[in-house]
């Protein structure tokens, strides 16, 4: 017998927009609330289907502080229809929103460990919840290394927060720019090149890393040859999803559904899959 | 019949065409939307039926790789053909369905869902392979975490009259899966359709109570021994006349091991990319969504359909495809269907019902292909890190 039916997963809920900030030129982060049910816990690394009215509807992760329980933050790259709909919209207009999904990163086996942040781009954006919890629970974590990598000084994500960051005598901050401008003067070059220059304790930490999917891949290849043990290197993994619970079947990696079983995967578990192409 | 149900010991009791009339009638009175066989378009699909007069009497399929012809029979069999294009997953998972409806207010936005048509359906003629894809859409739909409340508010309604197979069709291979010719359980009721000597009769056997109780009173007679033999001998008939076999000893393994194997290059070639296969295989589930508005702007619907890992734009993520060539399409399709699948849902995807190789325009034919990367496995290239297999 098939019992009770269950909650129909599919349906959104309406949210409204209280903030929005511009990051840089096609980046914004929405502040969200809840306008029918409580809003629900998160774990770092999850994501939400956010729904544009009429638009549609794309998997975008949480960006905010998980102990905020007052509502969800997201931070959205406008590259097409939906993310730029998402990312024009107005406070206090209403999306629809369903989640959260997936996986977070693994926080408890983290503890007790060094960890290294390394994010590509937008990657940051997944990670930023990490950062928050790490930062307020410093006692049970060592030395925090975050590596982060954009396009040009301009689209450096979270450049406040990340000098704020790197005042604290526990946390390294490095920053690397594809193509540097005249007001740069930090490193230029690709955030795997950052690995191979950050001063950390391989056998004792565990990498935390987000970004495009090659970057993912070199970095991975980088914390390996700098000895971090593959089961300690963890990935975010994107894929096409349509309905983040495991039925519509876009988003199938090998076995796993990414939007289930992941996004966060250990990079020991899906190294040979990220070495064939198509996959 | 609820997935989980357990089936009560046979029994077996012998109805003729009138006494199926009677069934069909019985289940449309009890409110039942009855589905089952008719011809249309010179092929077997499933629909709406009211009576025995429009199921295909007298009617067989000619199949092959890329073949589907009906033929006249030679008897006035009502089940005397194989599977046709159309599976039950059609009614339990439609083609497209809209799922919601959203409507801007003066602050805000209101989403309601729409219901799903309240009739519980009666399936007339499932066979047994595909009383095994049904298990496995309940697998897929309703025992992971997130179950699909649509695709339980269809099912848990749904009574199966399953047939047993006494012919294969020309492309079966169930016998290898292990999910026919002959149905041993998820049925409320099973009928094996015999015609000899002794006339045409139906052997009628009960799986559950609810089945029991439709037949209660239904004009019929006591099975004798002799049609609990010809029932026995037909569905071993079937069995033995399958013309396709598929090995799935090591066949997981074998899969995950070989992404790069030349042979996904070959069947590439002939590979048009149509997307038939996952259109008419019964355990395929993949779906998309798509949003529209009217006019005014003022309504969206959300509506979700069919979709196909064959589709161009199925793994699209910002920036192109992930599985761009022909090549990744075919493979991703039959490594999930035959390996991934039993990691994800303990079971293969794949019950041997032929009709990937029946309705592929070039006669793909999936037994072919596995048995190809079975006899040439070039050794699995030594990739980075420990993986846990299904690469
Ligand atoms: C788990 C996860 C977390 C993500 N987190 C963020 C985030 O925090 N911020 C952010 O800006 N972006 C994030 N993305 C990417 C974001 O979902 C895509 O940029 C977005 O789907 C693009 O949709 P579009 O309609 O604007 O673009 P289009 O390119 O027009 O999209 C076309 C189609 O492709 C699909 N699609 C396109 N790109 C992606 C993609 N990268 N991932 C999945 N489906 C895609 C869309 O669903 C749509 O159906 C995340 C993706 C995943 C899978
Ligand atoms: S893969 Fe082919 S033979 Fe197997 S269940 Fe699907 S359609 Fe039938
Ligand atoms: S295998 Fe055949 S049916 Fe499937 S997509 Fe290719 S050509 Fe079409
Ligand atoms: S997004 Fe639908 S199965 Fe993962």
């Amino acid at each position: 017998m098939i019992p009770a039916l269950p909650p129909d997963t599919m349906m959104p809920e309406p949210w409204r927009v209280r903030s929005v900030v511009r990051e840089s030129a096609d980046v914004y982060t929405l502040g969200l609330e809840s306008l029918s049910s409580p809003v629900p816990p998160f774990l770092p690394g999850q994501f939400n289907m956010l729904y544009a009215f009429g638009v549609g509807e794309v998997p975008i992760s949480l960006s905010g502080d998980a102990a905020d329980v007052s509502g969800f933050v997201h931070t959205i790259r406008a590259v097409g229809a939906v993310s730029t709909a998402l990312s024009q919209a107005q406070p206090d207009s209403v999306l629809g929103l369903r989640g959260p999904f997936g996986c977070g990163w693994p926080l408890t086996e983290a503890s007790g460990h060094d960890i290294l942040i390394v994010a590509g781009g937008l990657g940051l954006a997944p990670l930023r919840p990490v950062i928050y919890h790490l930062l307020a629970h410093s006692e049970h974590f060592g030395r925090i290394t975050i590596l982060h990598g954009s396009r040009s000084p301009a689209e450096i994500l979270f450049r406040s927060e990340l000098a704020m960051w790197q005042t604290r005598p526990d946390v390294s901050v490095a920053i690397t720019v594809d193509h540097a401008d005249p007001t740069w003067h930090g490193h230029v070059g690709v955030v795997p090149a950052l690995v191979e220059r950050a001063v950390f304790d391989p056998p004792g930490t565990i990498a935390f890393v987000c970004g495009p999917e090659v970057m993912m891949r070199f970095s991975a290849a980088a914390l390996l040859a700098a000895g971090v043990g593959a089961n300690r290197i963890h990935v975010s993994m994107e894929r096409n999803m349509k309905c983040a619970i495991g039925l519509c079947g876009h988003c199938q990696f090998g076995a796993d559904f990414v939007c289930r079983d992941g996004p966060v995967l250990p990079y020991d578990r899906i190294a040979k899959r990220l070495a064939v192409p198509e996959l | 019949m609820s997935p989980s149900a357990p089936a009560p010991a046979r029994k077996g009791m012998i109805i003729d065409r009138d006494g199926l009339q009677s069934l069909l009638d019985r289940l449309s009175a009890r409110g039942f939307d009855v589905i089952g066989p008719t011809v249309r378009d010179g092929a077997i699909i499933y629909d709406r039926i009211s009576s025995v007069d429009v199921m295909p009497e007298g009617w067989t399929d000619d199949q092959d790789a890329a073949r589907y012809r009906l033929a006249r029979r030679s008897d006035m069999a009502l089940f005397g053909y194989a599977v046709g294009p159309h599976s039950w997953r059609r009614f339990l998972q439609p083609p497209e369905e809209r799922l919601w409806q959203a409507t801007r207010q003066q602050v805000g936005l209101t989403i309601h869902t729409t219901a799903v048509p309240s009739a519980p359906y009666a399936f007339i003629g499932v066979r047994a392979c595909e009383l095994r894809a049904i298990s496995i859409q309940d697998r897929v739909f309703l025992e992971g975490p997130h179950p699909d409340r649509r695709y339980a508010e269809r099912r848990r309604g749904a009574f199966i009259v399953a047939v047993n197979c006494t012919e294969a069709g020309g492309t079966c291979f169930c016998a290898s899966m292990g999910s026919g010719p002959r149905a041993a359980d998820g049925f409320d009721l099973a009928l094996t359709e015999l015609i000899d000597a002794n006339g045409h009769r139906f052997l009628l056997e009960v799986g559950t109570d609810a089945g029991a109780a439709s037949v209660e009173d239904l004009p019929s007679r006591d099975a004798d021994a002799g049609a609990l033999v010809a029932a026995e001998e037909a569905t071993a008939r079937a069995a033995a006349g399958m013309r396709r076999k598929m090995a799935t000893a090591g066949l997981k393994e074998l899969l995950q091991a070989n992404p790069e194997h030349p042979h996904w290059s070959e069947v590439a070639e002939r590979c048009l990319a149509c997307a038939n296969c996952t259109l008419v295989c019964p355990t395929c589930f993949c779906s998309t969504v798509a949003d529209y508005t009217d006019l005014r702007g003022h309504e969206a619907d959300r509506v979700r359909r069919w979709d196909s890992c064959f589709a161009a734009d199925f793994s699209s993520i910002h920036g192109g495809p992930v599985r761009a060539s022909r090549r990744a399409r075919y493979r991703q399709w039959m490594s999930h269907k035959l390996a991934h699948w039993i990691d994800q849902f303990d079971i293969s995807g794949c019950v041997g019902c032929g009709r990937c190789i029946t309705w592929c325009p070039v006669g793909i034919d999936i037994t072919v292909e596995a048995a190809a990367i079975r006899a040439a496995p070039p050794r699995p290239a030594a990739g980075e890190g420990d993986d846990d297999g299904n690469a």
